[in-house]
């Protein structure tokens, strides 16, 4: 062995570790909102939308879903300046992480979407509601409410998955114990601490979300 | 500088895409055998075992891949053991992909009716019998569709190895990109390569489970 474990570095890094944990969740928020309003719009254009439209959606979420985040990432950072898009490291990591999440979410909100009886449609438009009217208050709150569990745990994973933003500096969590550990010297400590933040945020923001979406969403929401 | 035509760059890809490959089927096969261990804990009669086994798998689905190979990378020297980064990405994504196989599996032993197991025991079936021949076939035959969606998203994960310096697919691009300055046509072949590998998985998935639905 040989090897003891030493905490004493903790105290002097809470402040980088809740600046890190700060960040994460800005990026998941962020993603979260923009993500699922994309994907509404995905989901929406790719039933009703022009055979183009159907086709160019159909696309992008076969490339995205199995193609990896990290590459997607790297693509968007280092390859999009070399024809003239250059973003700075948050930016490309909103537009990888909004990306990659409606990828998912389209298929999720899609399958929401056709679990809403047509007679819903129906009805709404015998009572003289615009067809716009009939998908935003009609429709789609009850796909949503059908697909709310999928999108939290789907919103959790994106949560995981943006670890791996730290890879081009974006100062989150994993950024944040990257630098820990290069100062302290102590990878396994800094890392162990870092993932149990990690742990309470994913348990935390699955409350959160199953608690905001009761409310939000009436009863029958798990 | 080194000069790389672009059949250089498809070619040094293509031979990285074999230790990807390589890595996807070994954590596949490792997990699917430490999945099997944890699914017994985890359907066991004991209460504790069975709580042990969703601890274990809250952890690994609650918790960054990243920083489980990392974990693995920086925890495994102090047990004495000595470490490349292929051990530690073979052994992170073993653990990673045996909880969510054990979950998946588990899945299907819930679905299949209460009647299976007391059938089982009419017959006179012990507990090991039961499972090995009435309950785990059938599970099996039922999660085939997760579990090859799986596969997929294990493939997808190897790309995270290339943070702890394993040289797969992603490390050798970002090698070639430092040599070529292309990012736009190196990334763009590893996402080709990634998205050769999968799709044909995703679509078997997809038909898997439409003929679980109509049947």
């Amino acid at each position: 062995m040989g090897y003891s474990l030493d905490f004493g570095w903790l105290a002097d890094a809470t402040g980088a570790i809740a600046r890190g944990a700060a960040t994460t969740i800005l990026l998941i928020a962020v993603t979260t909102l923009a993500g699922t309003f994309l994907s509404i719009l995905g989901a929406a254009g790719r039933r009703n939308g022009p055979l183009l439209l159907k086709r160019a959606i159909g696309v992008y979420v076969e490339v995205i879903r199995n193609t990896p985040f990290l590459v997607q990432l790297f693509f968007i950072f280092f390859g999009l300046p070399s024809i003239g898009v250059r973003l700075d490291p948050l930016l490309a990591a909103l537009l990888a992480m909004t990306l990659n999440m409606a990828a998912y979410t389209i298929e999720i909100v899609g399958a929401g979407l056709d679990a809403v009886p047509r007679g819903q449609t129906e009805a709404a438009l015998a009572l003289g509601l615009r067809p716009r009217q009939v998908f935003v208050k009609i429709v789609l709150p009850q796909a949503l409410k059908v697909i709310y569990p999928a999108l939290t745990s789907q919103i959790i994973i994106m949560m995981l998955e943006s670890a791996v933003v730290s890879q081009i500096a974006v100062r989150e969590l994993t950024y944040e114990a990257d630098m820990l550990q290069a100062r302290t010297f102590r990878a396994f400590e800094t890392y162990f601490v870092v993932t149990i933040v990690y742990l309470v945020l994913s348990m935390g923001l699955r409350r959160l979300l199953v608690s905001g979406g009761r409310r939000a969403l009436g009863a029958g929401v798990s | 500088m080194i000069e790389f035509t672009f059949w250089d760059m498809v070619r040094n890809l293509l031979l990285a895409a074999r230790w990807t490959v390589l890595l996807s089927l070994a954590a596949f096969v490792g997990g699917g055998v430490v999945g099997m261990v944890v699914l017994f804990f985890r359907i066991a009669k004991n209460k504790w075992a069975r709580r042990l086994a969703s601890g274990y798998i809250a952890l690994f689905q609650g918790t960054p891949l990243l920083m489980q190979l990392f974990l693995m990378f920086f925890g495994l020297p102090m047990l004495g053991l000595r470490i490349e980064p292929w051990t530690a990405a073979a052994l992170g994504l073993t653990f990673f992909a045996s909880a969510y196989l054990a979950e998946i599996w588990r899945g299907g032993v819930d679905a299949l009716p209460r009647g299976q197991w007391d059938a089982g025991a009419s017959l006179g079936l012990h507990y090991l019998q039961e499972l090995r021949l009435i309950i785990l076939p059938q599970a099996f035959s039922i999660t085939r569709a997760p579990t090859v969606g799986f596969l997929v998203q294990l493939i997808k994960s190897t790309a995270l190895t290339s943070i702890i310096g394993f040289e797969e697919l992603v490390r050798t691009s970002n090698a070639i990109n430092n040599a070529t300055f292309e990012p736009f046509t190196v990334y763009g072949l590893v996402a080709l390569i990634f998205f050769v590998m999968c799709f044909p998985l995703t679509q078997y998935a997809r038909a898997l489970e439409r003929r679980a639905t109509t049947n």
